[in-house]
Order: structure tokens, then sequence, then C-alpha cells
């Protein structure tokens, strides 16, 4: 068995040798450069640019302005397409916009032989606005007679959606109910992968290549058409090695105006990299949320109807837009399965930077709220907070009654226990109750539900070729990409597995390009080693089946009596060994009697969807004086079905911890209240993790096989951010009784939220 | 504006380059010598991408002016392999320990790492974690990065005290 092994990664060596090519890698030396001119105003509309100083400056090609582009707007979302109308993303900014909708918006570009010569010339842009007054959070934004942002959404609210099940007003007339109400809130914060968005882009042939950092090639060729309004087969996209995206690079940034402004050069190749500063202002962040929800316990500990109301910040442009905050309403409905739940989402316009997709995709916002709510309940109604949740978390056969998928498998009581121990619960919980001074410690927890791809909401499908080399080993073309994460070393285990083949007898193509890697949608919704697993599984059974039947002729042996097992052809039963797949191979390759070019591709459209769990346990010790939290033990527990490389999955584990620790107590986007400028735009003021903010990361997996993962295996990717928050809040409730309903716990807002409660005089 | 000689040693090797007096190390390295190792993240010195080792010493070689570059001993990342391409040791705790994931961090935090492994000085995990601070990593929460390094510089202090 290869799926299950700790085998290291198949792109370690070229990333720890440095010969692994990045985007900046591949670019041509002369390439020109490309700089956007971002506006200095939050809201108003471009009336006019004087270009004359700018286009002095030498070296300088070509200037674009807003009032140079295709007046056509056009959706930037990585989600598959839909055909049908009603279900499109919202097609709302252009490649240069006239319109400025937020402190940085895309208002010019300047082509130029070099880098210095684009900075100088930028410089010299002189830009007169008509300038309006920044609207910068949801209340204003839908006050009466606020002035709309987008023409086409008079009240600024991108979309409204809300959900019944059950009777809600019925189910509260039960005697004896306990009421518990709560608001959370949750901050604008970055992604901060360490290669920032850049693409290059040339012509050949008529067609625009487009060479970029992202996690979705094969959507981004079409973003890229629809911007430019010519055929997909016009554009062809590459996707070599990555530095991080985090669902940032989910998500059309450099790519459709680089492709613009290649053609604007007679095809030459320009180059369109993003500052770190860019990086944080223009591309996209994480929706600020902000829930109401209101409980109804019964006094056994069971829910009796629950309902939430949730606004989300979206910022200047759609982008991903309500799918995110809808995704955490129906969160909020499916960990905790009730009779009566009511929801109630709003997606709202303002000038702020644009939030679009990020690691969990709206499930880290309820899952803070959620999760600290469930421990204010408890609090409230004395129950205890481990037993509460388990009482009322999802079990296996539960069906959501809203998108159907069904929970197949749950190790999630096992999680807990496990958790429990590695922080001594029970102890600790009677240990630091009652207690006094400066120094208190506490422990808190958090759990979580997680969808492994975005059936039904969305179409799921996947293309995977297989082309078998003259040696033995094959070549695996896919279109879905390796971000970091580790789908290269899955996917290549996976096929080694369902071929019989060793691993290094699989060689998985880790650049995809339109032209050639089948069509994938690509690197989001922790997806890829659940569908595009499928694909994997469903392609090698077809290539081993061509290989057998080729072997099955040069055997003068029917082919179902043979198998494949370390790279041998094999009777199915006895397993005596008769020819090398190499012989086959060759054999095939260079027949005189019957040459075939053995090949295989499938395309698999799932319809399936299932879910991972998990838990996450602290400890933590709050100094009250100096409103600050330290974490002395945390873990995370996961469900995520079989796991395929116990390596790379403790690498997913520790890295989304390390990022819900920094969303829990320090990282936001902090803007300037009067005129919506970023004011921490970089990675010094940005409070980004670094080693010293780094617990020791304690780590486990429960592996219930999953039935309708290909392998087992659940969502892996996404989950660790989930429950970190919550549970260090959680902890900080715990030792200083103080509940604060808003993240980060920053000292100043403990400071807060510690003088209030008068632990601070 | 007018190109200066910079004549340096790069990863062993005496290198002459013409290059614009307003460059920074980072774009030499990456421009002329085409070491792509180097990496841009921040270009201010914040995130430790472009971290090379100049006469014993790490630098940001973005915020290194290549013109200071005049007669020092550069090493990158290129220089860790030996010449027939095999990597050493460091670099195969990185792919063991599992401290590779997008890898765009990768080189720089390796080259941090050299003072520490290259010392017969006892470190503890916390300094450990204190020498590498100036490096950002988002993808692996560091814990594994610290583990390849702590077990490379047991590993050549042991091998350093059989000689």
């Amino acid at each position: 068995m290869i799926v299950g092994k700790a085998v290291n990664r198949v792109d370690a060596e070229a990333k720890a040798s440095g010969t692994a090519k990045y985007v900046a890698d591949l670019v041509d030396r002369n390439a020109l450069v490309a700089k956007v001119l971002h506006s200095t105003i939050a809201n108003g509309t471009v009336l006019s640019f004087d270009l004359d100083e700018a286009y002095k400056v030498p070296g300088v090609v070509k200037i674009v302005t807003c009032f140079d582009v295709p007046d056509k707007q056009f959706p930037t979302p990585g989600h598959p397409w839909s055909t049908h109308k009603a279900h499109q993303d919202i097609s709302d900014r252009k490649l240069l916009n006239t319109r400025v909708r937020f402190y940085g918006d895309d208002i010019a570009a300047v082509i130029a032989e070099d880098e210095i010569a684009a900075t100088r010339a930028l410089k010299l842009i002189k830009v007169e606005y008509e300038e309006y007054e920044p609207i910068l959070t949801y209340e204003d934004a839908m006050k009466d007679g606020a002035m709309a942002i987008h023409e086409e959404k008079p009240n600024n609210v991108v979309v409204h959606s809300d959900y019944e099940m059950g009777n809600f007003d019925e189910a509260i007339k039960e005697e004896g109910l306990i009421k518990v109400e709560g608001t959370y809130e949750t901050p604008i914060v970055s992604h901060c992968h360490i290669e920032n968005a850049g693409s290059y882009a040339y012509m050949e042939s008529g067609r625009i290549i487009v060479v970029s950092s992202t996690q979705i090639p094969h959507i981004i060729r079409r973003v890229i058409s629809q911007a430019l309004d010519c055929g997909m087969g016009k554009i062809r996209v590459i996707k070599p090695y990555i530095g991080g995206g985090f669902g940032n690079k989910q998500d059309a940034l450099t790519e459709p105006l680089n492709a613009f402004l290649t053609s604007v050069v007679g095809g030459r190749c320009v180059k369109l990299f993003y500052t770190r500063e860019e990086t944080f202002v223009c591309t996209r962040t994480r929706h600020a949320m902000k829930f109401f929800i209101e409980s109804y316990v019964r006094k056994d500990g069971t829910f009796a109807a629950r309902k939430i109301k949730a606004y989300s910040t979206q910022g200047a442009y759609a982008s991903h837009a309500h799918a995110l905050v809808a995704n955490a309403v129906n969160g909020f409905r499916m960990m905790y399965p009730v009779g009566a739940i009511k929801g109630d989402a709003y997606t709202v316009y303002t000038n702020l930077p644009t939030a679009g997709a990020m690691r969990a995709y709206g499930i880290p916002q309820i899952g803070f709220a959620l999760e600290a709510h469930v421990d204010d309940i408890c609090q409230k109604a004395g129950f205890d907070k481990v037993q509460f949740r388990r009482d009322n978390m999802m079990q296996v056969g539960f069906v959501d009654p809203f998108t159907t998928i069904a929970c197949h498998s749950s190790g999630l009581d096992e999680c807990i226990t496990r958790g429990k121990e590695y922080v001594n619960w029970d102890q600790k919980i009677e240990e630091y109750k009652n207690q006094t001074g400066d120094i208190r410690r506490g422990v808190g927890m958090a759990v979580f539900c997680y969808k492994t791809g975005v059936y039904p909401i969305a179409l799921e499908t996947s293309a995977v070729r297989m082309v078998l080399n003259q040696d033995g080993s094959t070549q695996v073309q896919m279109g879905a990409t390796e971000i970091g994460q580790g789908a290269d070393t899955v996917f290549s285990q996976m096929a080694a597995e369902t071929l019989g083949f060793t691993l290094d007898k699989v060689n998985l193509i880790s650049t995809q390009d339109t032209d050639v890697t089948p069509y994938d949608t690509g690197a989001y919704a922790s997806r890829q080693t659940y569908v595009s697993g499928m694909a994997v599984k469903k392609t090698a059974l077809s290539l081993k089946k061509k290989i057998c039947e080729f072997a099955g002729y040069m055997l003068n042996r029917d082919p179902s009596d043979l198998d494949i097992e370390d790279n041998n052809i094999v009777h199915v039963g006895t397993r005596e060994k008769y020819l090398t797949t190499e012989e086959v191979a060759m054999e095939a390759c260079y027949s005189l009697e019957n040459s075939n070019h053995i090949s295989a591709e499938e395309t698999h459209h799932c319809s399936d969807n299932t879910y991972a769990l998990g838990c996450c346990f602290a400890e933590v010790e709050v100094d009250i004086p100096m409103c600050s939290v330290k974490i002395l033990k945390i873990i995370n527990v996961h469900d995520s079905g079989k796991i395929i490389n116990p390596q790379t999955a403790r690498g997913q584990v520790h890295g989304g911890m390390s990022m819900g620790i920094g969303y829990g107590l320090y990282e936001r986007l902090i803007i300037d209240p009067k005129t919506g400028k970023t004011n921490n735009d970089n990675l010094l003021d940005y409070k980004l993790m670094t080693v010293l903010d780094t617990p020791d990361l304690g780590y486990d997996f429960v592996e219930p096989e999953d039935p309708s993962g290909p392998y087992g295996n659940k969502a892996l990717g996404e989950p660790p951010v989930i429950p970190v928050a919550p549970a260090l809040r959680n902890a900080v409730y715990n030792a200083t009784g103080v509940a604060v309903n808003a993240i980060p716990l920053h000292p100043q807002r403990l400071f807060e939220e510690f003088s209030k409660a008068g632990l601070i005089k | 504006m007018k190109k200066q000689l910079v004549t340096c040693t790069i990863n062993g090797k005496v290198r002459e380059n013409y290059i614009d007096p307003r460059a920074s190390l980072s774009d030499l390295l990456r421009g002329e010598e085409h070491l792509h190792s180097i990496k841009h993240g921040c270009d201010v010195g914040e995130c430790g991408a472009c971290t090379v080792v100049i006469d014993g010493e790490t630098y940001n070689s973005c915020i290194y002016m290549a013109i200071w570059a005049e007669g020092k001993n550069i090493t990158t990342l290129e220089g860790l392999s030996t010449l027939d391409g095999t990597i050493s040791d460091i670099q195969q705790a990185f792919i063991d320990e599992g401290a590779i994931q997008c890898g765009f961090c990768t080189p720089g935090f390796i080259m941090s790492s050299l003072p520490i492994i290259e010392s017969d000085e006892e470190f503890t995990r916390d300094e450990i974690k204190k020498q590498v601070s100036g490096n950002f990593c988002r993808c692996t929460g560091y814990d594994t990065i610290v583990t390849a390094i702590e077990k490379t510089h047991n590993k050549r202090k042991a091998e350093r005290a059989k000689k």
C-alpha cells in the first residue's frame, strides 16, 4: 500500500535545491515591465489624466488608462462557470475602472522598458477625480439614501438570501426553553502567501499566452476570454510552481489586465508582478462578517431552535460575493442539526479592498461565531461544554435538508476524546475554577464540520490523462494544481496504488498548461484529493485495463486473469509473475504487428460530498494587566477519513493551525476610517505569525474510511484553520470569565473587554 | 545610469558583473547570475525569502546594494549542492522532515539556518526559532522547519566531535 504512507513530497528536492521554477524565474529577461496606477481615493470617478510628464520618462513604452480599455464588465471568481444565467458570477469590474470603488482601485497602467522607468512614470501621472464620501461599513452602505457603489445594486446589497427549515416561530413556544443571544464579529485578514500575485503574458500566432501564479489555470483562461471578449481557444494559461495561494489565487488577479497589455504592444512579453503592498490591498481579503445568533435550548441540553442573521462586508467588487456568507449560514445549520432553524444573510458592497476566497471559505467566520456562542449557551445554562457538543453534533446518517449533503462517516467523538486527553481537560476544568490574580489559565475547545468540494452547489468535474512510457512508467497530466499543499504527491501515490506501479514509475507533470492538461477547476474547497482523486482512480483503472489487455495479447491469455503488482503483470489469483510492465510497454510501442500507444483519459463528474470533522483543544495563560494571551498547549484532531500521506497531512494541519492562531490572536487589516486607505499593507505592520509566535503544535488523526472518498479520504486542506480561533477565545473565557465576541484578541480589544468586566481598573 | 563593475565571489567562483549602482544584490544574483533560489516576497527586508550568506553572515539580499558586494564572498542555496548536484544534509533534512510545502520560503530558511548548523554552540529549539525569526512561512506553521534545523545541527556537531 503506497496510499497511507508518509513518503516524501515528489517536488521536495526541486524546491530544496532551488531548481523549482516559479513564475518570476521563467520570464524572459527582455520582458517589458507593467505597473498599475491605483487610486488614492476610496470612492469617486476619474475625470481625466495628464500623462505628459509620465511619457517624458525615458523607457516608457505605453500608458493605458481606464478610458482606453474595452467597455466590458467581467467576473473574476474561481468558480466553475454556470451555463444557467441566474447562477452566473457577477460581472462588475473592467480591466481598469473609471468609477473608483476603493482606495487602491486599478485606474491606469504603464508599460516600460524597465521597472525604474515604469515606477517613475507612475508617480508623474496626474489624475483628476470627482470624489465622494467613502462608505466603509456595511451599516453605512445599507442606510437609506446611501450612494450606490455599483449602479446595478442601488442599495449596495450584492445578494440577500434566507432559509427556514421547520417552523421556528412554533418551535420557540415550547415550554421551559432557555434563550441565548449573541453578536459575533470577525476581521478582514490577508492570505499572506509568500509569493506575491503576478504573471507575464505574450502573444504567439495571434494567441495570448499568460504564465501566472494561480490556483485555477483553466478558470483563468475563461475569465480572460470574457474580459477580452475573445474565444477561449485564443487564450493559453500556464501555471508553474507557485508560492502559496490560500484562496487569493482562486481569483483572476493580474491575468486579464496582463493579457490586455501584451495585446496593446504587439504581443511583446509584458510582466505584471504585484508588490507586497499591492498584494495586500489590490488582490483579495477574507470577508469580515458580523453574526447575530439566537438559540433556544431545552433544559436537557438539546437545541430546540436557532436563528442567525449574517452580514458579510464585500468591499468594492463582487468577486466570490455571496457564496462565502451563504456557506457560513449553511455551516451554522449543519454542525448541530435542529428541527427549526432560520438563516438570513446579506453581502454588502463597501469602499474597501475586495474580499474573496480564503482557506475554508466563510467557515472560519461562522466557526468562530457558532463555537463562541455554544460556550455562551453552556455558560448561561450550566451545561458541560464537551457533553453539550457531543449531544448535539452531527452524526452518521445526517442529511442536510437544503444541500442534501450526507454525513457518510464520523470520527468526531474520538477526535474529542483525544483532544481532551491531550490538554488533560477534566483536571484543568477543576483546577482553573475560581482563579484570582493577574495571571490566569484556562482551557477551551471548538469543533467543526466542513464539506469536501462544492457539489451540489456548483459543478464538480475533473479529468486526468495518463500516458504509458516505453519503460513501463507513466506520465500523469492533470488540470488539478499543486499550490504547496502536496497535491502532486498524493495524486502520485493514488496513481501508483491503483496502477500497481511503484511510486518511481509515476511522473506527475506539475505544470498545468491549458493547451495540454485536461480540464479541472483547480485547487480550492479542499476538493482535489476527493474529486480529482476520483478522476485519478478512474483513469488509472482504465490505463491498467489497457495494459492488461495488451499483456493478454502478448501472453495469449484472458486479460481478466491478469493484474499489475510492483510493475509486473501477474496472475490475478496466484500472483505468478509473467512479464514486466516495461516489456509490455516496449512491445506495445514498437510491435510490428500490433503497435498500440497506450494511454487513458477519463473525466469524473462528481455527484457526492462528505463532511470532514474535527476539533481544537487549547490551554492558555492570560496576563490580565498586559492584555496578552500565551498558548500553553494546543492540538487539532481531525477526521479527514483515510489519510493518504501522513507527512503532508501533518503539514496541512500545522499550517492551518498557525493561520488559525493568527486569526484568533493577531491578524487584521487596519483601514483608515476616514479615507479607506489600508494602513498596514506590509509584513511588518500586519501581524503575520512568525516562528516565535508559534507554540508547539499538537496534531492527531482519527481515520474512519469514508465510503464516498476514492481512497476513503475526505477534505483536509482547509479545515485545520477553522476551530483554532474559537478554541482560543473559549480558553480565554474559561480563564477570565470574559466572553470576547470579536477577534483577533489583540491587546487593545482585551484591554477594553477586561476594563468593561472590571478586571482592569 | 552608468553601470559599475562589481567583483565578488559567488558560490566559490570569482564573478565580474557590470550593474546599475541602484540595483540590489538580489537583482544581481537573480538578473545577472540567474540564481533563482533567491526569492522576492516583499523587497524591503521583511520576509527573508531572499536570504544569502555574505562573509559568514546572513543578509536579506533585497536590501543589500549590489555595489556593496565588491570583494565579498557570497553563498546562495545553489552553492550548497556539490558540483555533481548532490544536495547538502540541511536540504535533505528539509525534505525528510516535511519542512517544505509551497517551497517559496525554503531557500531563505535554509540559508538562515547555516550559521546555526555550522556552529559548535548549543541551540535550544527556542534559540533556533530566534535565529530564523526574520523568515516568514505561511504554509508549515514552522514546526518541521525548526526540527530540520535542529536535527542537522545535532548531526553536524556529532560529526565534528568524531573528527
